[in-house]
């Protein structure tokens, strides 16, 4: 028997107990990951004794897909890039301007966080169907609302204009008690002898934002920018929850790759295709976050 | 810690007492005779309404021995009454089976039905007996799911003798996959006190396609801001109107849906557009209702808000759960041209790859399915479910078809048609875009129906491409 010192058998024990959640993490994350790139080479039909190896196909159907502007499959790309560039920058911009307010406030302060947390706390699919009910039409809370101030009503998730900008806002809303307590965590980092030393230079508020902050808001700027734009490409509980029996309608203006997937998987059992299309979104999703990585960490 | 002995004592005696209230159902006794032979028999106590009355008749059986005894899997959705209707027959079926236990899977909610499937088989386990939309049958024969239905349950001259004739359209590559207990058909409801609050006689509902049109307008009611307060006939496509298009109003209009070999679409067709128009219309022209408004469709009927609705049978059961004030009707849908025509659907049952494996769950399998699909049966089921027996003996009862709510669909039967699905939700969805196009968009209804022909043809000559 080996004689360990202490220092040994601390270091021992950790990597036992880093094992446990290793072996979660490859039997339930990377190897279904794996799975999947193996599964878009079949025609996988999860009912079928036995799947046959088709190569590419899945993925030249794919190509074929988006390239006919009437397919699904096109609109649901189209969709899930408009959710992330509407969604990330407005949520971004509207969660700093509520962590700069909250910084400067002492009263409250607290409360207020709270406030702007709970959506985050609370279950999409509660949040969803509660607001599928506020953008009802007619007698929609906001519906109610315009009529009361002698506007017209509007269809908000009934009509292919409205609805995908009708549903970004709501997961704007949720995720914001998130991007602002990480926004009050970066600015409660920036030391105050930066801004002390900016005004004796004569440095103006919109100065100081612009070249203290900011820059040194840039970590946390990259973080929530990736996490945001990953969360953005992957939506799917609020669109299920909000449209008409989760069809991603009306006229397919909501739907989103994810949404793709399962339909593709569970209701025409195209197990191939739909991982052919996980496979497509892994991709993108991975070469966006290095660009990003590199684009704003280099702003410096 | 005296407390705590306490609670748990007293909590024990609660579950001991709790325990002896339960009814005893089933006795075994063990008698062990001089030559050694274990002979097991069971005491069956069911309930058997007899005249109208629930009466308890006790029998003995004799039971093979425990290892003998074969259990196999059934799954079907969860929805009370038809959880509670197969139970009962279960209980028969095992009664009269004493060799056989059915384990009932039916804690699967609706939505997420073909995902467990489609989980359970790569692993081999899941029913042996499955409860499946008819539009299903298809993509799981392609899959290889199901087995053909053994000549044992029904030969094809039974099923054309016995079943309700949109049974037979089921078959596919010369074979019959499943049969059901029950089918459905479509009719109108009518909310007789609207009616009578627009003056119209609440005994009188549409019986055809212009009163259909002039009604619906009769009976929706606006506020000053043109919002609608009561709809007279909102159409929705998502719920049943697809189906009212493509199986009711297309052939009224003259046309047909698909070709007779279901390989191609038809009903984008002259007679097709005039068909689709006249559904567009309600919404687009006449302003009657929307299936955007209140929820949906149906849960403006439920709150009393739409007058007129096209439904199926089985909403019958939720109206009686959700809304039992709603004094309402039930005819038969309307008619044009002098033809009569509704959609026909049925969950139905099929014997599964699995149960195939092993000769005996098979053996039980067919004949568990043979007995929950006698006409017998599908008399226990209508009565607790409200779907239609798919035996024709039985859902010809006189009874039956006297009944004011159930009667109409039972009509219904002989002239159902029910579409040949290869992949039922996309199917759906062209016509609900088509729809939504018109309304949403402005497109020309016979453009937006060539369309949703199109993206439908495309899915047919994907299926029927490797056969």
């Amino acid at each position: 028997m080996i004689s360990l010192s202490i220092r040994q058998r601390q270091v021992m024990w950790a990597y036992i107990f880093l094992f446990v959640p290793m072996l979660f993490f490859i039997f339930i994350r990377i190897m279904p990951t794996l799975s999947a790139f193996n599964i878009s080479l079949h025609d996988w039909n999860p009912l079928a004794e036995e799947q046959t190896f088709v190569g590419l196909a899945n993925y030249q159907q794919l190509w074929e897909d988006l390239q006919d502007s009437n397919s699904v499959t096109r609109k649901a790309f189209v969709n899930t890039f408009q959710y992330v560039i509407v969604g990330m920058p407005l949520q971004l911009v509207i969660a700093l301007g509520i962590a700069l307010l909250l910084n400067e406030i002492k009263r409250f302060s607290t409360f207020f966080r709270a406030v702007y947390f709970l959506p985050f706390v609370t279950s999409t699919v509660a949040i969803s169907w509660v607001w599928r009910w506020l953008y009802q039409p007619q007698y929609g809370f906001f519906n109610v609302v315009l009529s009361f101030f002698g506007l017209s009503q509007q269809p908000f998730l009934k009509h292919p204009d409205q609805a995908l900008y009708s549903i970004t806002a709501v997961v704007v809303w949720q995720g914001l008690g998130f991007a602002i307590i990480i926004f009050l965590a970066g600015l409660k980092q920036i030391p105050q002898i930066y801004y002390e030393a900016a005004i004796i230079d004569g440095a103006t508020r919109l100065q100081k934002f612009r070249y203290v902050t900011i820059p040194l808001l840039n970590t946390t700027l990259v973080y929530l920018a990736v996490l945001q734009t990953i969360s953005f490409l992957r939506m799917f509980d609020y669109v299920i929850n909000m449209t008409t029996q989760g069809d991603g309608g009306p006229l397919g203006s909501t739907t989103t790759v994810t949404l793709r997937v399962y339909r593709e998987a569970f209701s025409s059992f195209d197990m191939g295709y739909a991982s052919a299309l996980t496979v497509a979104l892994f991709a993108i999703i991975l070469v966006i976050t290095i660009i990003q990585l590199r684009l704003f960490s280099t702003i410096d | 810690m005296k407390k705590a002995l306490f609670y748990i004592v007293s909590l024990f005696v609660f579950g001991l007492v709790l325990a002896a209230c339960q009814p005893q159902t089933v006795e075994v006794t063990r008698v062990v005779t001089e030559t050694e032979e274990v002979e097991v028999t069971r005491v069956v106590t069911e309930t058997v309404v007899e005249e109208g009355e629930e009466v308890e008749v006790t029998r003995v059986v004799e039971v093979p021995a425990e290892s003998e005894v074969i259990t196999i899997e059934y799954w079907q959705y969860f929805f009370d009454a038809r959880v509670d209707a197969m139970n009962r027959l279960i209980q028969q079926f095992e009664a009269e089976n004493p060799d056989v236990r059915v384990i009932h899977n039916s804690d699967i909610p609706y939505a997420d039905f073909r995902d467990k499937i489609a989980a359970s088989a790569p692993a081999n386990v899941g029913p042996d007996v499955a409860t499946l939309f008819y539009g299903w049958i298809p993509a799981w024969v392609d899959a290889g799911y199901l087995i053909p239905l053994p000549e044992e349950v029904y030969t094809r001259e039974e099923i054309a003798e016995q079943f309700s004739p949109m049974v037979l359209q089921s078959e596919l590559d010369g074979e019959f996959w499943a049969v059901p207990t029950a089918v459905r058909t479509l009719a109108l409801f009518w909310n007789k006190d609207l009616f009578e609050a627009a003056g119209l006689d609440p005994e009188q509902p549409p019986t055809n396609l212009d009163e259909l049109v002039e009604m619906a307008q009769l009976l929706t009611e606006y506020d000053d801001a043109g919002n609608i307060l009561i709809q007279g006939f909102p159409v929705a496509p998502p719920g049943q109107a697809h189906h009212w298009f493509r199986e009711v109003l297309v052939r009224q209009y003259g046309g047909v849906p698909y070709s007779e070999d279901n390989r191609t679409v038809l009903y984008n067709s002259p007679e097709g557009c005039e068909a689709f128009t006249y559904m567009v219309q309600f919404e687009t022209e006449l302003n009657t209702g929307s299936n955007d408004l209140f929820e949906d469709a149906t849960q403006a009927f439920l709150q009393g808000k739409s007058a007129i609705h096209i439904d199926g049978s089985f909403r019958i059961g939720s109206i009686a759960t959700n809304a039992p004030d709603l004094n309402y009707g039930v005819i038969e849908l309307p008619v044009t041209n002098d033809i009569q025509s509704t959609f026909g659907s049925y969950w139905t049952h099929g014997i599964t790859r699995k149960a195939a494996e092993d000769p005996a769950r098979l053996d039980a399998s067919i004949r568990f399915l043979k007995f929950i699909t006698t006409a017998e049966s599908g008399a226990i089921w209508v009565d607790k479910v409200g779907e239609l027996p798919a035996q024709l003996t039985a859902a010809a009862d006189e009874d039956l078809l006297a009944d004011p709510i159930l009667g109409p669909f039972a009509a219904g039967l002989p002239y159902a048609n029910a579409t040949f699905f290869v992949d039922e939700s996309e199917q759906r969805q062209v016509i609900i875009d088509a729809y939504d196009a018109v309304r949403l968009t402005d497109a020309d209804p016979c453009e937006a129906l060539n369309e949703a022909a199109e993206r439908e043809q495309a899915l047919l000559d994907e299926f029927w491409a490797d056969r």
